[in-house]
């Protein structure tokens, strides 16, 4: 197991570098320049003489190769640098956001899962029963429904149900105080993304969830324990669960990344102050070190929920470490 | 149908309400002390530098933490030409030596938020940097001290400013609300870049926390020099970039006041959902859209065509109906139409396109085309893809357009390939455009107009305009800076067509009706120090619980 995990982390080197160099090159590629943005992008006259100095004071006069040298210079020594639209070190920048992605990341997960695996297991048992049906049903619509679709009828629904039951309205706060401050404040902000993307997510982890287990409730072993005697419960969650959790790990592992960055949407509709946010505004401003380090941020996260998917199949299939 | 005409009966009421009985009902109220503002701001915060940005996402934050020379009246921001002293004592001073000297009296009970005392060379080393910057430093504003010739401070409570010739552009130039005053120390210890990470005011409010993409905090500055202000505790202004969530945030609760504006329909749903708790505020607004074609660009070289297509657009009626759907409705000329410099009604008129008869101006549109060669003209206007008032607007023309036979479409572009296309690629035909400043300085204002000009974008010389402007900069008297403007004017939007006006902006801000004290200006820029903002605490606790 140990070497396998050697292994699996040697190859991160150079798929880390690959995605450096790549990302560079593309977003030299976009047309935009930050200081045109910064002091005319609202319309107001831009002094071409103060441009050429912020192009000057960013170190975006100098030729591509040597921004690209000093690019890769503070990559091999963790330096990201500082984001060109505020001047604040980029770890700052996405340091702030980070916390709560994170916590918005894994409360949807959570609420995934929560849904998920039972009304997956239960659908798959009572297969093609009224049961299934509905679970089918509740899944699919998940699926169909954005989850910013959700988050606005969440918000508007909050709004008109409370002045109709209290005769105020309310809405859930849109700035942000992390849980060790305010945890209601934090708990009543973040409930309703989470569930919003939570919902979609789980819908796709149900379907996953039926259809394994519906594969391996099929396989002989558990044609073995029913002729064995063993009831239902116990084939279903001591024999059939583990094996049937192979293809839901992945999922829920790759979910899991793409909600760290990915929310970009659903951020808009609660005004998080997400990485998913930050990402459309550091692109949309051209700011080259923050988006660098961002994608930088999110490729680390894939990698990472990557590997950490392949150890866990590893540790539930111990044939896979060993082919 | 019936809920339209409730909601706008609603408003109507509303605004008539807030009109006839707020300002009157402000001043019997006695401001409370105490509670937080919560502001929601629409768009990002570059730098904390005053004297280098020109967004409102800038000022709304950080103004609060710092003080002016001259400001524009907080009390009657409606005014365009009505400024007090901030950090200067007494009245707003007088022009001395024929019009070209200014001496300020500064306060001597003004302190910087880290103690230091504000003097007259803190206000010289501040207009210095605004007006003479050191090489490799920028500034923003510096065009609208091009007549100033030396800045002096004699002594800690006299700032004097020598000017080249007498001008009608200078005390609104020194009213910005991006000339904060900075501290010398601060700027010979520091650099001229300190404050751009930096905040050390002497404002109502001193800074808390910025915490970049979600808010800044400020807290009431004791040491203040307006005594008895700021009567809040602090404020928090809040990021949020969607329209929909600040619309929300009013209706939910979670934030108090949004200060850029909001389009008709949103007023009317805030109206339609909270009754008497929201209070609504209505301004014209100096901001104009401005249609802009390519000289360089055929047919739009030809006046004729421009003139046609300016007389095809029927400003009146467009009022009418846009202002229900977008934040446009003043009818006006180059001129801000609430001041003293702009065209009367009756100037207007004399004007292409802005006569009574818009089947004659329509006819002589289609017969300037005939003569013109282009009976079957075909145009695309450029456009921003910005929803209010870009594209409600520019729909809008093309349906004017097409009244006279020409077939036009529109090319929407985001703001950055949008500004790219007008300033470095010029690849467009026609364009639209707009010219939005914070104080109303009709002088400075309509340099937009003038060819050549850095944010010029119609492509074209015209030595006549040129020689009327320096004219204008060079007179001190208002009459006759009038007599020109409606010749440059009229030159402008009649005889060359160079650009045309289409309607200025309309500001509408709703807030809840527990924020007291705070007066509509005619731009999102101004009267945005907070000092004389209060909270009604029983009425907001009735509203919001708690």
């Amino acid at each position: 197991m140990y070497g396998y995990i050697v292994k699996r982390m040697l190859m991160l080197l150079p798929t880390l570098v690959g995605a450096a160099i790549l990302v560079f090159l593309l977003l030299r590629l976009v047309p935009g320049d930050i200081c045109l943005i910064k002091f005319g992008g609202e319309g107001a006259y831009a002094d071409p003489e103060q441009i050429k100095q912020c192009q000057i004071q960013l170190g975006l006069e100098n030729p591509i190769y040597v921004q690209f040298w000093d690019y890769m210079k503070g990559f091999f020594v963790l330096d990201l640098g500082t984001s060109m639209w505020t001047g604040k070190d980029v770890t700052y920048e996405i340091g702030v956001r980070f916390q709560l992605s994170l916590q918005v990341a894994i409360m949807a997960t959570l609420t995934s899962v929560i849904i998920a695996i039972p009304l997956g297991v239960i659908s798959a048992a009572k297969q093609n029963t009224m049961v299934d049906y509905v679970v089918r049903g509740f899944s699919i619509a998940g699926i169909a429904m954005p989850s910013f679709w959700l988050g606005i009828l969440i918000i508007l629904g909050l709004l008109i149900g409370s002045q109709e039951m209290f005769g105020r309205p309310w809405m859930p706060p849109i700035n942000y105080e992390p849980i060790w401050v305010d945890p209601a404040h934090n708990l009543s902000q973040l409930i309703w993304p989470a569930l919003a993307t939570g919902y979609r997510y789980s819908a796709v982890a149900t379907r996953m969830t039926r259809s394994a287990m519906l594969e391996v409730l099929r396989e002989d072993y558990v044609r073995t324990a029913r002729a064995k005697g063993l009831i239902e419960k116990v084939i279903v969650n001591k024999h059939a669960l583990k094996n049937a959790m192979l293809p839901v790990v992945t999922i829920v592992g790759i979910e899991f990344a793409f909600l760290m960055g990915g929310l970009v949407v659903t951020e808009q509709v609660f005004n998080l102050n997400g990485l998913g946010k930050l990402f459309v505004e550091s692109v949309t401003q051209s700011d080259y070190t923050l988006t660098q380090a961002l994608v930088m941020l999110v490729v680390m996260i894939f990698v990472v929920m990557n590997f950490v998917v392949d150890v866990l199949y590893a540790w539930l299939d111990p044939r896979i470490r060993y082919s | 149908m019936k809920n339209f005409w409730r909601s706008t009966a609603t408003t109507a009421l509303t605004v008539g309400i807030a009109a006839l009985f707020g300002p009157a009902a402000a001043q019997a109220e006695t401001p409370q002390y105490g509670d937080e503002l919560r502001i929601v701001v629409g768009s990002k915060i570059p730098s904390y530098d005053g004297h280098i940005e020109s967004t409102f996402g800038m000022i709304h934050p950080i103004r609060p933490f710092y003080s002016l020379l001259i400001r524009v009246n907080p009390d009657n921001p409606s005014s365009p030409t009505d400024f007090v002293c901030d950090v200067c004592e007494g009245d707003v001073p007088a022009a001395t030596d024929g019009g070209t000297k200014y001496t300020f009296k500064i306060r001597d009970d003004v302190k910087f938020h880290d103690g230091t005392p504000l003097t007259a060379h803190d206000v010289k080393a501040t207009f210095d940097k605004i007006a003479f910057p050191p090489e490799g430093i920028a500034s923003n504003r510096q065009a609208y001290f091009k007549t100033v010739e030396s800045i002096s401070a004699p002594d800690d409570r006299t700032v004097v400013f020598k000017l080249k010739n007498p001008t009608g552009t200078f005390l609104p130039s020194v009213a910005m609300p991006y000339n904060f005053i900075y501290a010398k120390k601060d700027l010979d210890a520091h650099g001229y870049t300190w404050h751009q990470k930096n905040i050390n005011g002497s404002g109502a409010f001193k800074f808390v926390e910025h915490v970049p993409g979600s808010h800044v905090k400020g807290t009431k500055y004791e040491g203040y020099h307006h005594k008895g202000q700021p009567y809040l505790d602090g404020y928090t202004a809040i990021s949020a970039p969607k329209m929909s969530v600040r619309l929300q945030a009013i209706r939910g609760g979670q934030a108090d006041i949004e200060f850029r504006g909001f389009p008709p329909k949103a007023r009317d749903d805030l109206v339609k959902a909270l009754g008497d708790d929201i209070t609504v505020q209505e301004s014209d607004w100096n901001c104009v859209l401005i249609v802009t074609p390519n000289h360089k660009v055929k047919p739009m070289d030809d006046p004729k065509v421009r003139k046609a297509l300016s007389l095809a657009i029927d400003r009146k009626g467009g009022s009418q109906y846009l202002s229900k759907i977008a934040i446009v409705k003043t009818v006006g000329g180059v001129v801000f139409p609430g001041h003293p410099l702009a065209a009367t009604e009756d100037e207007l008129k004399q004007l292409a396109g802005y006569g009574d008869d818009i089947e004659a101006n329509r006819a002589e549109a289609k017969r300037l085309l005939k003569e013109a060669g282009h009976e079957n003209l075909k145009v695309t206007l450029h456009n921003r893809g910005v929803d209010q008032p870009y594209k409600v607007v520019g729909t809008w023309l093309i349906d004017q357009w097409k009244k006279i036979g020409v077939q036009a479409d529109q090319w929407v572009q985001p703001t950055t390939p949008f500004y790219a296309t007008l300033r470095k690629k010029k690849d467009f035909t026609i364009s639209l455009d707009f010219n939005c400043q914070s104080i109303v300085n009709p002088i400075a204002d309509i340099s937009k107009f003038l060819p050549g000009a850095g944010n010029n974008y119609a492509e074209f010389q015209d030595e006549q305009l040129i020689k009327w402007y320096d004219e204008l900069l060079a007179e001190g008297d208002q009459a006759k800076q009038r007599e020109i403007i409606r010749k440059y004017e009229k030159r402008v939007l009649d005889e060359l067509s160079s650009q045309f006006i289409t309607l200025w902006w309309y500001k509408i801000n709703p807030h809840r009706s527990y924020v007291k004290g705070w007066k509509i200006a005619p731009s999102h820029y101004l009267n945005q120090a907070l000092d004389n903002i209060w909270i009604d605490q029983a009425e907001k606790k009735r509203q919001l619980g708690g």
